[in-house]
């Protein structure tokens, strides 16, 4: 499903928080929203889901406007893995993984195979892990577990908010990875925010540098490297250390 | 004195059970209205703070509800057991971790599948508490019953008093402390199990 900020503005208590934002997002892409703390960039996720709404512009979804969208309809079809995971801890794995499906009341054959088949492929062993509840599990199992669920109903769509962003550097690399390999067998348009530069220039297609609610650049990773734009250097300069 | 004792089982059981299946419901609607919830938690409250003896007196000049018998002696004892299964589940809906709410949310569940599939499940161990609560003070109120002849164990506590009798009297306190303490347990054990079995 692709993806289209037109000039969108969010302004929340009468703080704008994000400034004629524009961008497209096509099929099959990575693009990864890059910035600082309050940039702007989980509001621009948000609103992608329905879970925010613009104060102004058009934030367009499948070519419809999101406001045109029944928000849980939209929400169905696209996969949403959050930095904290957000597993539900009175279900197991198993369940965290098939519940896309069991809320679209899919028979439970279909949601059992299709969850082992997704805890395989993120390495999760469904014999051990699908009886288990989240708090047995370690942070990599966790955010896994959510990337699973995501994947579980087929999204045309996928948005990651800082997945990684709580895990140990050699567990985070792992997933990154992970997320490689699966774009490349799957193919999902993906948008993915972050505030690390390497972890950017790994995952994405494209990237978005976002400061104070505005876009300020736009770049595939071979041209951001070479960027001259102050925030974009203050970002690359993390990379030298 | 074993009719007695059923009698006051029996007054305990209806008056938790009508209560919860009044407050959970009521818990459940108001949860998400915060102006509401004020008002129906602070009505409760101040039900709650109505002597218990003043209740009943004047549940006697009531048409339909009142009288004297079991059937007012249930309804004061209904109103008392409202306020803590109202408050608990109002809480424990509540304090559903937000990264929960956004999560399902974000799945596309509707508003009663995540009542169903989230809420309610993580707020049971906080609803049961509501419900023990309510259960052990009502067996401590459910004494006062038999002023207006409801029955029970207060009957044995009231004769008691009456003769100045103190075996008499405990004839009747101790079985309904016997059985506050096995209430508290049993329910207790369930909000332990359900507290241990989904913890965060």
């Amino acid at each position: 499903m692709e993806v289209q900020f037109r000039r969108v503005n969010f302004i929340r208590d009468g703080r704008t928080v994000l400034r004629d934002l524009s961008f497209s997002l096509r099929e099959g892409e990575t693009l990864v929203l890059l910035g600082a703390s309050g940039a702007g960039k989980t509001t621009a996720l948000r609103l992608v889901n329905a879970l925010l709404m613009p104060t102004s512009g058009e934030v367009e979804v499948a070519g419809k406007a999101t406001t045109a969208w029944d928000p849980i309809e939209l929400r169905r079809r696209i996969g949403y893995v959050m930095q904290e995971h957000g597993l539900f801890p009175h279900m197991t794995v198993q369940r965290n993984v098939g519940l896309g499906l069991e809320i679209l009341r899919r028979p439970q054959s279909q949601i059992d195979s299709r969850a082992s088949a997704l805890l395989e492929e993120l390495k999760l062993p469904a014999a051990e892990f699908r009886g288990r509840y989240p708090r047995s599990l370690s942070g990599g199992q966790k955010q896994r577990t959510g990337i699973a669920r995501a994947l579980a109903t087929d999204p045309g769509l996928l948005l990651l908010d800082e997945p990684f962003g709580a895990l140990d550097p050699p567990t985070r690399l792992e997933l990154q990875h992970q997320f490689l390999e699966l774009r490349n067998k799957y193919g999902k348009a993906s948008l993915f925010v972050t505030h690390d530069v390497a972890e950017a220039l790994r995952v994405a297609t494209r990237i978005g540098l976002m400061h104070n609610g505005t876009l300020e650049l736009e770049a595939t990773p071979a041209e951001f490297v070479r960027a001259t734009h102050p925030v974009a250097q203050s970002f690359l300069r993390y990379l030298e250390r | 004195m074993f009719p007695l004792i059923l009698q006051h089982l029996w007054l305990v059981f209806a008056a938790t059970a009508a209560a919860s299946c009044l407050a959970i419901p009521a818990g459940v609607a108001i949860s998400h209205r915060p102006l509401m919830a004020r008002w129906v938690l602070a009505s409760a409250g101040v039900a709650q703070t109505i002597p218990s003896l003043a209740l009943l007196g004047f549940l006697i000049s009531i048409p339909v509800i009142g009288g004297i018998g079991p059937r007012p002696a249930l309804v004061a004892l209904i109103v008392y057991a409202l306020l803590p299964i109202l408050t608990n589940t109002v809480a424990g809906l509540r304090n559903v971790d937000p990264a929960l709410r956004e999560a399902g949310l974000a799945l596309g569940m509707t508003p009663s599948q995540f009542l169903r599939k989230v809420e309610l499940p993580l707020a049971a161990p906080t609803i049961v508490a509501g419900v023990r609560i309510a259960a052990v003070t009502t067996v401590g109120t459910a004494a006062i019953a038999a002023a207006i002849g409801g029955g029970g164990l207060g009957v044995l506590i009231f004769r008691g008093l009456a003769n100045v009798d103190t075996r008499e009297i405990l004839r009747g306190a101790l079985p309904a402390a016997a059985i506050a303490i096995i209430t508290d347990g049993g329910l207790s054990w369930i909000e332990n199990r359900l507290s241990r079995f989904w913890p965060s």
